[in-house]
């Protein structure tokens, strides 16, 4: 039951992480590398702010701004140039950005692991069941924020443009969609669901590294895939499947050491079976 | 008419170049004078050489991205040396055992190579990337977890393992292996096969309704690509001790990737020339650097994979680059060089007239001053 529990919030987190691949990848038709580790960035800011002598508070609103301002400057630097080239060349300036991300975390922090205490709650009993607090925070905050977002794409002017990207960039141009506006704000809006995912990393594991979103990184777009890329619900759905799976492998002696590899192999079988994922829709490619 | 494929001097100059190295590098080990890193530094050159000019084959020709490099070296590395260790206890020549043990080492790499090609009929683009991406950490996570593997102490290869000071046959197999490779790769790329994966590059529906079989080929170059992966990882084996899983890691595969990059798309010579560059940079930047600045390394690959690839693939930066990107001096310098009546510079050659007609200047020559001629008025309100 707890670990179940356990992966339920950690599916939280990745299901945030998640969320960001997904918009980007419906919205800009591309798989955005460097996601993981704007959530290093967003750890590393609120590590700053509290070492600086900042409030809990300000630190978190710090983390969300300079995980923002760094998607879209991102954004506007790397992947705007490219637009309209390979899908290949920009791939590699994505990995390319995440290993600059890194590489600069590095030589400024340290390869070190440093300890980030933001807040304990402690733990509570429920149905004879240890879990804490912050996991539940986690995963009420989590489940608000989805419910948010699928309501801002769904009913605002701006996510209606989100949606009319995703379906037809050239379309959407002619209806009057300042395409590059849009793609700017979804970074944004990615970055700053990767700021909320430090935070809520930081309550379960509170240590910051500058490799911290890589691996997270490539689970969360693993959770994407298996929902279906492009799908809000979806990215929800498989953030929380794959938690809970690591949990459950991760609590099982002779699965342990395979928890990576088993839910690899797990994405790997979903694109083989059904490589839409559980929601995505299915496009057709034409010449 | 001209013969369209003309074989250039530029095709033999790999051949020359790593030849060269590997002779002058013999005579020099000969005389006793080379020092041990540097004989380590060769066999490192030579096995980065045969998984940049695979890799290049993938990414380069038939365009689709492989994170998963260092997964075939892995399986290569972790299976070539073991049965290698099998081997030397059977088989006295320590050469015999290289060779076959490279060959099985190639062929179950190969064998995985198929296995990510299958999911490959599938997929493409990014998720191909992450498959393979994917592949590569199971592979290492499956190798940690083996206890005939030495689990997460690494495959202890002591037993077969080449003192690189004394003996000098390693780099030469493994020179010669690139030599065996690189005239593989470039006569697959300029056979019909080739002129087909580089189709499929360039556009897939077009290929298939060319008749171009796509699933077989992609699958063939993954195959292929694991194969050459393989045995470098079975010369890896060789070379150091113990194989170790971490080392094949995610980082390694997007080392292998930027050498590709900063070689060129599809450009084998380059391959070769970023694959010993960056191997040097590595082994330099190793001895002078420790710590915390030893990022230094990624933040130098970062920059390299963002400016190399933004500036060749930006739409917007095409002129300038056709301006100053080697390629273009190295014209320029050709096109000053040229003496008349070289065929090179005629005009009249059917390889340089224009294709495209520029249709305002077709339009033009009749507004001229002094034409008579006056457009017809717009027809404004139906009058």
């Amino acid at each position: 039951m707890s670990t179940v529990l356990d992966g339920l919030s950690l599916g939280a987190i990745y299901a945030l992480i998640a969320l960001g691949y997904t918009m980007v990848y419906g919205i800009a038709k591309m798989l955005n590398f460097a996601h993981g580790d704007i959530i290093m960035v967003g750890a590393y800011a609120i590590f700053v702010t509290l070492a600086a002598g900042g409030h809990v508070g300000i630190a978190l609103l710090v983390a969300v701004l300079m995980c923002v301002v760094f998607g879209i400057v991102i954004e506007k630097v790397a992947y705007r140039p490219l637009r309209g080239a390979s899908p290949l060349a920009v791939l590699i300036t994505a990995i390319g950005v995440s290993y600059l991300l890194q590489s600069v975390a590095q030589i400024i922090f340290g390869a070190k692991a440093q300890t980030v205490s933001i807040v304990s709650f402690g733990t509570v009993k429920i149905a004879s069941a240890e879990i804490s607090v912050s996991s539940l925070i986690t995963l009420v905050v989590g489940a608000v924020i989805m419910a948010a977002l699928t309501l801002f794409v769904k009913n605002t002017r701006t996510g209606r443009a989100m949606l009319a990207v995703s379906e037809d960039r050239g379309a959407a141009q002619l209806m009057g969609i300042n395409v590059n506006r849009i793609i700017m704000i979804t970074f944004a809006i990615g970055s700053a669901l990767a700021a909320f995912a430090s935070i809520f990393y930081l309550m379960q594991i509170p240590s910051t590294e500058p490799t911290l979103g890589s691996m997270p990184g490539i689970k969360a777009f693993t959770a994407a895939v298996i929902g279906g890329i492009g799908s809000i619900p979806g990215a929800m759905i498989g953030g929380v499947l794959l938690g809970v799976i690591e949990k459950i492998c991760l609590s099982v002696p002779v699965l342990a050491p395979y928890t990576t590899a088993v839910e690899f192999a797990m994405l790997i079988l979903i694109l083989l079976v059904r490589p839409i994922g559980l929601l995505g829709k299915k496009r057709r490619e034409k010449v | 008419m001209a013969k369209l494929k003309r074989i250039k001097i530029s095709d033999y100059f790999c051949y020359l170049i790593v030849g060269a190295v590997m002779i002058g590098s013999f005579i020099v080990a000969q005389t006793g004078n080379l020092p041990r890193s540097y004989s380590n530094l060769l066999v490192q050159v030579a096995y980065s050489i045969i998984l940049a000019v695979s890799l290049n084959l993938v990414v380069g020709f038939l365009g689709e991205l492989s994170l998963g490099h260092a997964g075939f070296m892995c399986v290569g590395a972790y299976m070539g040396s073991y049965l290698a260790m099998q081997l030397s206890a059977v088989v006295d020549n320590k050469l015999i055992v290289l060779i076959v043990s490279m060959l099985a080492g190639g062929l179950l790499a190969a064998f995985f190579g198929l296995l990510v090609g299958l999911p490959a009929l599938r997929l493409k683009g990014d998720y191909l990337a992450i498959v393979t991406l994917a592949f590569g950490e199971i592979v290492r996570t499956i190798f940690k977890n083996m206890s005939v593997f030495g689990k997460a102490m690494g495959l202890s290869t002591q037993s077969i393992k080449y003192d690189t000071r004394q003996d000098t046959s390693l780099y030469l197999v493994s020179f010669a292996t690139v030599l065996v490779v690189l005239f593989l790769v470039q006569n697959l790329v300029r056979s019909k096969h080739g002129r087909a994966i580089t189709a499929i590059r360039d556009n897939e529906i077009a290929a298939k309704a060319m008749g171009i079989n796509v699933t077989f080929y992609k699958l063939f170059v993954f195959v292929i690509a694991a194969f050459f992966a393989g045995m470098a990882g079975v010369i890896y084996g060789h070379y150091t001790t113990p194989v170790l899983y971490s080392f094949f890691s995610y980082n390694y595969s997007i080392e292998i990737l930027v050498m590709v990059v900063l070689g060129g798309m599809a450009s084998i010579n380059g391959s070769i020339i970023a694959a010993a560059l960056i191997t040097f940079i590595n082994f330099q930047l190793q001895s002078h650097l420790s710590g915390d600045l030893a990022a230094l390394k990624y933040l130098i690959y970062a920059l390299i994979l963002i400016v190399l690839v933004i500036f060749n693939n930006a739409p917007k930066l095409a002129p300038i680059k056709d301006k100053v990107s080697p390629k273009a001096m190295f014209e320029k310098i050709r096109a000053h060089k040229r003496k008349p009546g070289d065929i090179r510079g005629d005009k009249s050659d059917w390889r340089v007239i224009p294709t495209k007609i520029r249709m305002d200047e077709v339009l033009s020559v009749d507004l001229q001053q002094g034409n008579d001629y006056t457009p017809d008025k717009p027809n404004k309100g139906g009058n």
